[in-house]
């Protein structure tokens, strides 16, 4: 068990073999994916393909009729799909944008010496806590046309409020806000953890070559913190063009249809009992889904090879 | 670079500064942040007539106690087993979550391959497709999974993986690779390198996952709604689905029954609080 | 556990011998939907049930209503995961159930002989066979009304469209709100397009059937585009209450019972959700059908809500079926009456009302004692329901959308059920 016999052993075997040879026990062995896969390939991958056959078909859960490419012939017919697309487009954008440029800022101000630190970084992350039923109620509640504590705060100070959520041209853009209100902690906290890694000695470099503060913020900061950006705007972007619940919770896509998103049609359609209908729907939000955010992703990634 | 400090240097001349942001922050903050939860807080104290008009006048009687009570004895304490059952599942499937999507966002990160590709893509693809219910219930029946706790925490480690092994990748690049490299030439097998020197440095991404995944399965409704049916198999959030419409005319029990549930992931996010921000700055230490 | 059953066996066995009836132990599941009327007479049945019957116990489980609840339906009955007894939907979203595969046929039952006639074709599969047992009482769809507010105004009860368009000014000229209306809750919105199809049927007798065969449209009849003109008169002549688009079901019966509106467009169940919220204001209101035009025929459009059904392939499907025959009795029509009291005729015979009715199930009652004077909402004539009425009927209401464009809008969403159903001529 000498020490040195081990080592050169080791360094025996190592030349023994020519590089790239694939026989080679890497200290990463692949069988580290194979616990997740199995759990993933049996519950989301396999039902994921098993419902691509039912996509072609007229599907009442008892009976499956196929009918080819019918339901995404009659999909891109539903009356509100050119509306919802663009709906979910917005509401991507929209709560994506701000939930990164405000968690951002909120992430500089929270790392940086201001007075209450602890307790205001407690408070952004708070809503994060709340169920999204939960904040779809109180949301719901103070967002009454006449009742809602919002309004009425309005117009003791002389305005009149409008129907944040009975308003059809307002009523998307309402939940988007509660849902950057609701989501800016975790991306908060995402970007915390960014610009806590940045070295201190970039920083001071900086400020030794008498830069301003606005200066550091945009030389230092925002390059040296784009994985958290990369992570950030993925998942928001992801997640506001896939999920609807707040949306479904505070207006069901209403007033009429007027803040409908893909993914609630889908529902609907999955409520209604058109289970075919549905699931050809899934594969085109996953293809617009996937249409966004694949070249970003590519980009982003292109980006940080170059860096 | 380990001894520098964690905290930047202090500067000098601008001392009202971080007063004066701090107390604006801390006023913004309270409309913004704040004064939602008083609203919730403010209906579940009220009697029933005072709450239907949703509005943040004083009650004309706190009757908290008694709303409390309402709300736990309801339906035969479901509550109560509700809780139990939530807690289960989300200690059970975010312990899972924690070692498999280390493992997979380790590897993935570390070795160059061309399975990368692949396995990023499946991981990207469970981000951006929505589950298929009815074939997932048929696999769970075949496995003999269906309306069963531990069938429920599987499926929550299936959709929760992505995001995870997402979040676990992107923070093992800042750990540099030497310190395996340095591991494995101590003889250190592979099982061992992750368990003994990756694993405890990725202890701020760990904590903010099992913060941001216990909170969102123990929120989640909808996936319990289909693969976890039955009285005795009841989740948190779902007495709250299920009380809305009992409790429509009385909002005050329904924003009870909301401030009650909410209690659990308060409890977890303040004990881990204090470690996200010193699991962060240690990060700041050695990244 | 495994080693108790045996014995737990040996006991019920004995047990049986003793009472020298048949008698099977055996824990039943029955899913009702989670509104406060429901679970309450469901429990109420249950335990009259078991206490006759002390070897079975019943359990009940709660669903979500609406959409998210046919969803859940559907979803455990193609799993095979439905409980031994369900409550839901009679009509349109029966059929969708595809009930000759998934349901127990129930002509067989004792209770079936006192069902009345006018009931069971809606819980009929294509078969011929009936599936259901009625699960409460009929009910009309109309409007509540507040009788303070007509006596204070000297108003009489309308007949006519143009009475009741009348009567709204006069209630809006005296400073009160003429309708209430509460988008806040979607469904409610469809109220004034369904009941209004006791008028419809006057007019046009077969509509429902060639309406199911593809061949009458709402936009080109008019006596069916009715409905969706009837909601946009409201809103463009300002009878709505302020926050019509955020307001709650429950704010609605607050507002008829409390005197805060003089009209609610809604189906009579809700006189039990006001007994139970508003029991002091319950005398204050009363109900009438949705007049039609001049001239036409006064009567109510009636709605068989919900039935009780037992689904294949049960573990206990003997059991379930002796329950649901129980469910079916003139016994179990006097649980409801102690329960929730009373919101309408029986579907049963020998189902009496007490004498003491509230007043809007008393002005209810006379269209169901005259000749010709109701007829089923379509939903209960045809098996096509468009999903989208709700957000369509929401959308007239809110002045989003015509009258016009809504019906023929309507008339698209529905070739997707009528596919979906495979029906002949879609």
């Amino acid at each position: 068990m000498a020490a040195g016999v081990g080592l050169s052993s080791a360094d025996v075997r190592l030349q023994g073999r020519a590089p790239g040879r694939t026989r080679r026990r890497s200290p990463y062995p692949t069988w580290f994916f194979l616990p997740a896969a199995v759990i993933y390939g049996a519950l989301f991958l396999l039902p994921t393909v098993a419902s691509l056959w039912f996509s072609l078909t007229r599907w009442t859960l008892f009976e499956a009729e196929f009918i080819g490419f019918e339901n995404f012939r009659q999909f891109f017919r539903e009356p509100f799909l050119v509306q919802g697309v663009v709906n979910t487009l917005i509401y991507g954008a929209l709560t994506s944008g701000l939930k990164t440029v405000l968690g951002l800022l909120l992430a500089v101000l929270l790392t940086g010496n201001i007075l209450f630190r602890g307790t205001l970084r407690t408070l952004v992350f708070f809503p994060v806590l709340v169920s999204t039923i939960g904040v779809g109620f109180a949301f719901e509640a103070m967002m009454h046309p006449t009742k809602g504590v919002i309004n009425v705060a309005l117009e003791a100070v002389g305005i009149d409020g409008p129907g944040w959520i009975t308003n059809p041209s307002l009523a998307l853009v309402s939940v988007a806000l509660v849902d950057v209100w609701k989501g800016v902690g975790l991306a908060t906290v995402i970007f915390m953890a960014g610009i806590v890694s940045i070295p201190a000695d970039y920083y001071e470099a900086a400020r030794i070559d008498g830069a301003t503060r606005w200066q550091l913020f945009w030389r230092v900061t925002v390059p040296l913190v784009r994985p958290a950006t990369v992570t950030v705007v993925t998942l928001s972007l992801i997640g506001g063009l896939r999920y609807f619940e707040l949306i479904w919770a505070m207006t069901g896509g209403g007033p009429g249809f007027s803040s409908d998103v893909i993914a609630s049609v889908i529902y609907k359609q999955y409520q209604a009992g058109f289970y075919g209908l549905a699931t050809a729907g899934n594969v085109i939000l996953f293809g617009i889904i996937a249409l966004v955010v694949l070249p970003l992703t590519w980009w982003f990634n292109r980006r940080e090879v170059d860096l | 670079m380990t001894a520098m400090s964690a905290r930047r240097p202090r500067r000098r001349p601008t001392k009202w500064r971080p007063i004066v942001t701090g107390a604006l922050a801390m006023a913004v903050a309270f409309v913004v942040f704040v004064v939602p939860f008083l609203f919730i807080a403010l209906q579940a104290v009220k009697n029933r007539r005072d709450a239907s008009r949703l509005n943040f006048a004083w009650p004309s009687e706190w009757q908290a106690w008694q709303n409390f009570r309402d709300v736990i004895s309801e339906r035969n304490y479901m509550l109560l087993l509700a809780y139990f059952n939530s807690t289960v599942i989300t200690v059970g499937a975010v312990a899972l979550l924690i070692v498999l999507a280390a493992m997979v966002g380790y590897v993935l990160q570390r070795r160059r391959s061309r399975l990368n590709g692949i396995v990023m893509a499946l991981v990207l693809a469970g981000l951006m497709i929505p589950p298929a219910v009815v074939p997932t219930i048929w696999v769970l029946q075949g496995l003999g999974l269906f309306k069963t706790i531990h069938g429920m925490i599987l499926i929550q480690v299936a959709y929760g993986l992505s995001f995870s092994v997402l979040l676990y990748r992107a923070f093992i690049a800042t750990i540099p690779k030497e310190l395996d490299e340095a591991a494995i030439i101590d003889g250190a097998k592979p099982l061992q390198v992750f368990f003994r020197v990756i694993l405890p440095l990725l202890r701020p991404v760990t904590v903010t996952l099992i913060v941001v995944q216990s909170i969102a399965i123990f929120n989640d409704f909808t996936n319990p709604l289909y693969y976890l049916p039955g009285r005795e198999n009841v989740t948190v959030q779902l007495t709250l689905y299920n009380f809305q419409s009992q409790f429509s005319s009385q909002m005050n029990l329904l924003f009870m029954n909301v401030l009650l549930v909410t209690i659990p992931p308060l409890i977890v996010f303040i004990f881990f609080n204090r470690q996200i921000v010193a699991g962060m700055t240690a990060g700041a230490v050695k990244g | 556990m495994t080693r108790m059953i045996p014995s737990a066996a040996l006991a019920a066995a004995l047990s049986t011998l003793a009472s020298g009836a048949f008698a099977q132990e055996a824990s039943l599941v029955y899913l009702v939907d989670n509104s406060p009327d429901t679970v309450a007479v469901a429990e109420a049945l249950a335990a009259a049930y078991m206490e006759q019957h002390p070897e079975v116990s019943i359990e009940v489980e709660q669903r979500p209503g609406g959409a998210e609840g046919d969803n859940i339906i559907k979803t455990r009955l193609a799993t095979g995961e439905m409980a031994d007894v369900f409550l839901y939907n009679a009509g349109s979203l029966f059929q969708a159930l595809n009930p000759t595969q998934t349901l127990e046929p129930l002509d067989d039952l004792p209770a079936m002989t006192g069902v009345l006639d006018g009931f069971k074709p809606v819980v009929t599969g294509s078969d011929g066979k009936v599936y259901g047992v009625p699960a409460q009482a009929a009910m009309g769809g109309g409007i509540l009304y507040n009788i303070p507010i007509y006596e204070e105004l000297g108003l009489s009860v309308p007949t006519t469209w143009e009475e009741f368009a009348a009567n709204n000014e006069k209630i809006k000229a005296a400073g009160r709100v003429p309708v209430a209306q509460t988008y806040g809750e979607t469904w409610t919105s469809q109220l004034f397009m369904l009941a209004d199809y006791f008028n419809v049927q006057a007019e046009v007798p077969d509509f429902a059937e060639r309406y199911t065969a593809n061949q009458a449209k709402y936009a080109d009849t008019p006596a069916a585009m009715r409905g969706f003109e009837h909601l946009q008169e409201g809103f463009d002549k300002g009878w709505w209450n302020e926050d019509f688009g955020a307001a709650t079901y429950d704010d609605g019966l607050r507002m008829v019972a409390e005197g805060e509106a003089a009209h609610y467009p809604m189906l009579t169940f809700s006189i039990g959700a006001i007994q139970q919220t508003y029991p002091e204001s319950l005398e204050n209101v009363g109900f009438f059908a949705q007049p039609g035009p001049e001239g036409a025929p006064n009567g109510l459009t009636v709605w068989y809500l919900s039935a009780i059904y037992v689904p294949k392939g049960g573990e206990h499907t003997d059991i379930a079926k002796d329950f649901v025959n129980f469910a079916g009795s003139p016994e179990a029509c006097q649980v409801i009456l102690d329960t929730i009291g009373a919101t309408g005729p029986f579907l049963i015979e020998g189902c009496e009302l007490p004498a003491d009715v509230p007043r809007a199930v008393a002005d209810m009652l006379p269209y169901f004692e005259g000749e010709g004077r109701t007829a089923p909402a379509l939903e209960f004539l045809s098996p096509i329901k468009g999903p989208a009425l709700e957000q369509i009927t929401v959308e007239v209401g809110s002045g989003i959308r015509s009258a016009a464009e809504a019906a023929a809008l309507y008339d698209q969403d529905v070739v997707k059920q009528a596919q979906q159903l495979g029906l002949e001529g879609w």
